[in-house]
């Protein structure tokens, strides 16, 4: 078992479970957030239930072990990935043989941590520990107006990295998981770009949506 | 067509290399790669005057290559920036002329990575494949009588994929495209192909955590799943094999 985890398959497991967990809370974070759109007594009676039940007490820690492990790891195979080629080379074209979120993943990764950075800051770190005096709702259409245009602009462009990464993400994890085959690649990948594509629009249309929503 | 060549120089594995820039004239579009490349080598040895390189075989480009017929797996260079050039399918030595247009450039390198030493100019040491076969890439038989040729069935899906598997021939355009330099596919291959056949199939919890293990430790890296090296493969072994030996390794290291 030792050598396993230690092993290139055994680590690339362990980026593909917790990756596959972050894809999953990625879906009820998602699926919070649209309540949105149906006001702000649901939203806020949303937001007021997952702080306050006991599950998503025990989640929480999970959650942000679950992403520390996932970054940590891609820094680890990032830098041995880099180590087997020493000299690189002069001229490299793979326009043609693999997509660009997939040759970027580290990239994509790391402007995702920078926002994930803004973003816990705004909320979370807000709702848990300032004595905010306004509800949820009002938190989050407060930011998403035409005076804080630049925090929508960060929004917007988070969301495209983040869908960018999960294009890549979602069929890399079933591929590394076993769980693959030719038949099966097809669906994956469509899976993949349905759903990268529902949790990436679906997280930059909320800040639109309010822009839009003051403007007019 | 005339063409310019940048192609990378070094003497041995401990120098430091270079690119150089030659000139090659009147070459054929129906040359292939490596037939241009000898035509400048006959320039270069022509034009030697130092008979003391000449006697070590210095003054020409040195690269790899035996059948030119795509089936040995012994030729191999990136050229302008992708394993074997442009075209999908082939070896560099399936790779033609006309593929170019006149007055191109053409930016020459050896494979790099660190499991594949730089032996001279455009030649690589690729030992650390037959090291990884020697780990596990085989089947044990035991000796005896010889067995009857059908008396072992196998579902024919299987023999087909064992068969695609089976075509790898070891040229290491997977390990050289991959932006990690993961040997993954080739190892996929092997492992894939004895795991799909009951010959191969008694040894195989073992031989998959072997041939991993030493590819781990020769330096190869981890593969990200970008499939670039089913793309430049010469025979199109797909990446699904690697998904097969994910799951062999996975289930071989749980079930032990
Ligand atoms: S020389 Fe044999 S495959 Fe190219």
């Amino acid at each position: 078992m030792s050598t396993f985890l230690t092993s290139s398959i055994g680590k690339k497991l362990i980026m593909s479970i917790s990756g596959l967990f972050l894809i999953a809370f990625l879906c009820v974070h998602l699926t919070l957030n649209l309540l949105l759109f149906a006001g702000a007594d649901i939203y806020n009676a949303a937001a007021g239930f997952m702080g306050s039940n006991i599950i998503m007490k025990i989640i929480e820690p999970v959650l942000g072990a679950g992403f520390i492990i996932h970054i940590i790891y891609s820094i680890i195979l990032w830098f041995q990935n880099q180590k087997a080629r020493p000299v690189k080379y002069k001229m490299v074209d793979q326009s043609e043989s693999s997509t660009w979120s997939s040759r970027n993943m580290i990239v994509l990764g790391i402007l995702i941590v920078a926002f994930l950075a803004i973003h816990l800051v705004n909320f979370f770190y807000k709702i848990k520990f300032t004595d905010i005096k306004v509800t949820e709702y009002q938190l989050v259409t407060g930011m998403f107006t035409q005076e804080y245009w630049y925090i929508v602009v960060i929004y917007v462009v988070g969301a495209i990295f983040l869908g960018l990464h999960l294009y890549h993400a979602f069929q890399s994890a079933f591929q590394t998981l076993g769980l693959n085959n030719s038949i099966w690649r097809k669906r994956w990948d469509v899976i993949g770009l349905i759903y990268s594509l529902i949790i990436g629009l679906g997280f930059a249309i909320i800040p639109l949506y309010f822009l839009v929503k003051e403007l007019i | 067509m005339d063409l310019t060549l940048k192609i990378w120089r070094q003497k041995d594995s401990k120098s430091k290399g270079k690119f150089e820039t030659y000139q090659v004239t009147g070459i054929s579009p129906d040359c292939s790669f490596l037939e241009m490349l000898d035509q400048l080598n006959e320039k270069l040895i022509s034009e030697q005057k130092d008979p003391v390189a000449f006697a070590r075989g210095d003054c020409g480009v040195s690269f790899d290559h035996d059948c030119r017929e795509g089936i040995c797996g012994m030729c191999g260079m990136f050229i302008n920036g992708r394993a074997h050039g442009a075209d999908t399918g082939i070896t560099t030595c399936q790779l033609h002329m006309r593929r170019f247009k006149d007055k191109d450039t053409i930016v020459v390198e050896p494979w790099r990575a660190k499991p594949f030493p730089i032996i001279k100019d455009l030649v690589v040491d690729r030992s650390a494949f037959d090291q990884i076969i020697q780990a596990g890439g085989y089947v044990n038989v035991n000796t005896g009588g010889v067995p009857d040729a059908n008396c072992i069935p196998i579902p024919k899906p299987n023999a087909d994929e064992a068969m695609d598997a089976a075509a790898c021939i070891g040229c290491g355009a997977c390990v050289a495209t991959c932006k990690n330099a993961s040997a993954m596919l080739f190892v996929a291959a092997k492992v894939s192909q004895l795991a799909l056949l009951p010959q191969g199939k008694v040894e195989a919890k073992e031989r998959v955590q072997k041939m991993v293990a030493k590819m781990d430790e020769l330096g190869f890296g981890s593969c990200t799943n970008t499939g670039a090296c089913e793309v430049e493969c010469p025979k199109s072994v797909s990446i699904s094999h690697i998904a097969r030996m994910n799951r062999e390794y996975l289930c071989a290291k749980l079930s032990s």
